[in-house]
């Protein structure tokens, strides 16, 4: 019999003395550098902010106008009719986990003919993540998600999962960039008993107060709702086009001010 | 030979399945329960190829309480039934088909609302108000037509269920001489004697 020698691929996921994951930290550093990303669970539905980071004026945005099916941008995509999820981290790794997690919903739709419940595709995505910490060789995905969500067993909910494969279910959270500062301001608004509509001000406040820029725009924004249907019980997802965002933040007076409009003004 | 019923009524899903395991012409037993409690919420009866009812069925039982260990709350009916629709279907086309037919009736706690499925070995579901399989259902299904009410109070569903059982005791020649009788609602399964 002839014994071959493997050699133990790459040390990505092996403790360090102190007993740390090394990887697995610089991963999620690499997140809190990321554009924002904001979920605030209401008594009747989920809002999700994020904050975009690539834009300027050469970058084509023609497509992102009109708002694609399933998501506009770069940071929020619908992850089943029941989910919306809100990603952090690099891009790429995020696109390979949104189609994952596509994919895990339609499985379970096929199997068990109904939504895939918020926890378990939460669930699916973690048992990827956590296998990416211990098998070898390969990095671990650069992303944390925030998962908005409803099912029949619990209602309405929102999920946070991180690159280890952790996850924990909140009321309200950030992840990203100035996720500290936001948390402290979401931990000082929020009640119990807040509606969709007094979340969805207590978001964009929140993300005025911790995105770089002093103005909002929906050139830096995404926005999406996640509330049931009153008629037909069936939950409703809707991502916010550039207009209708520029628009909420008209109404909440947080809209970019034409300077000129005001120096003429005075 | 083996026959079984259910029917819905408010609020409630009622399985009856005779309890005879018989081999050729010969009663090997007559206390055999064929109703099995999936979950908290669940009831299935199955009858056909004696080996394989008892293999296929485990087989769902287990699955079942993996999937409600997993997740702290078990599948809800549509969900379940579907899963189980899918086995057999899967199974259909396998080297080794299981013969088993099926009614799975449960209690859905999400929206507070009754559920029957009638599943045969071909992998056929329909989701049914009323619902027998076997020799018994050429007797029952139409009285069960005539004097089903899907609002009425348990003793009205046990009241249909005792003419459908009394129908095919006097006129099918093969008739079983005993049922067991299960009923799930909100508060969960439980046996009933008739």
């Amino acid at each position: 019999m002839v014994l071959t020698f493997c050699p133990p691929k790459g040390r990505t996921t092996i403790f360090s003395p102190e007993g740390r994951l090394y990887q697995i930290e610089y991963a999620m550093e690499a997140i809190s550098h990321a554009g924002t990303v904001l979920g605030v669970l209401a008594t009747d539905g989920v809002v999700l902010a994020a904050e975009k980071k690539v834009t300027g004026k050469l970058l084509d945005l023609s497509e992102a106008k009109e708002g694609r099916y399933g998501g506009s941008g770069e940071k929020i995509f619908l992850l089943n009719s029941n989910v919306i999820g809100g990603v952090a981290g690099i891009t790429a790794d995020a696109n390979s986990l949104v189609n994952y997690a596509r994919s895990a919903a339609q499985q379970h739709l096929l199997r068990y003919n109904e939504d895939i419940p918020v926890e378990l595709l939460a669930q699916r995505l973690c048992d990827l993540k956590q296998g990416y910490t211990q098998f070898g060789g390969l990095r671990p995905f650069g992303v944390s998600l925030l998962y908005a969500g409803y099912d029949p067993h619990y209602q309405f909910q929102l999920y946070h999962s991180d690159p280890s494969g952790n996850y924990s279910g909140w009321k309200a959270t950030c992840i990203g960039a100035n996720n500290g500062t936001a948390q402290s301001l979401l931990k000082q608004e929020y009640k119990d008993d807040i509606t969709v509509e007094e979340a969805i001000g207590l978001v964009m406040r929140t993300m005025s107060k911790t995105m770089d820029s002093t103005t909002l725009g929906s050139e830096k924004l995404e926005f999406a709702v996640l509330t049931v249907d009153p008629v037909t019980k069936e939950p409703r997802a809707k991502i916010y086009r550039p207009a209708e965002i520029d628009a909420l933040l008209v109404k909440h007076d947080l809209a970019k001010k034409d300077e000129d409009a005001e120096m003429k003004a005075t | 030979m083996e026959c079984s019923f259910a029917l819905t009524g408010k609020d409630y899903v009622i399985i009856a399945a005779d309890t005879t395991a018989a081999r050729s012409i010969v009663k090997m037993k007559v206390d055999e329960d064929k109703i099995k409690t999936l979950s908290p919420h669940l009831l299935m009866a199955y009858s056909g190829e004696s080996g394989d009812t008892i293999q296929f069925a485990e087989f769902i039982e287990r699955n079942i309480r993996l999937y409600h260990i997993r997740n702290l709350y078990p599948l809800r009916p549509q969900s379940a039934a579907s899963w189980i629709r899918r086995s057999l279907a899967e199974s259909l086309r396998s080297r080794s088909p299981y013969t088993v037919n099926l009614l799975i009736g449960g209690f859905d706690t999400a929206d507070e609302s009754p559920h029957l499925y009638w599943v045969d070995y071909l992998g056929t579901m329909a989701s049914v108000p009323f619902a027998a399989h076997g020799y018994g259902s050429y007797f029952a299904l139409g009285l069960l037509d005539r004097y089903h009410n899907p609002d009425g109070s348990l003793e009205e569903g046990l009241d249909v269920l005792r003419r459908a059982i009394n129908e095919t005791a006097q006129r099918l020649v093969v008739a079983p001489g005993n049922y067991i009788v299960k009923v799930v609602d909100k508060d969960g399964t439980r046996e009933i004697k008739l």
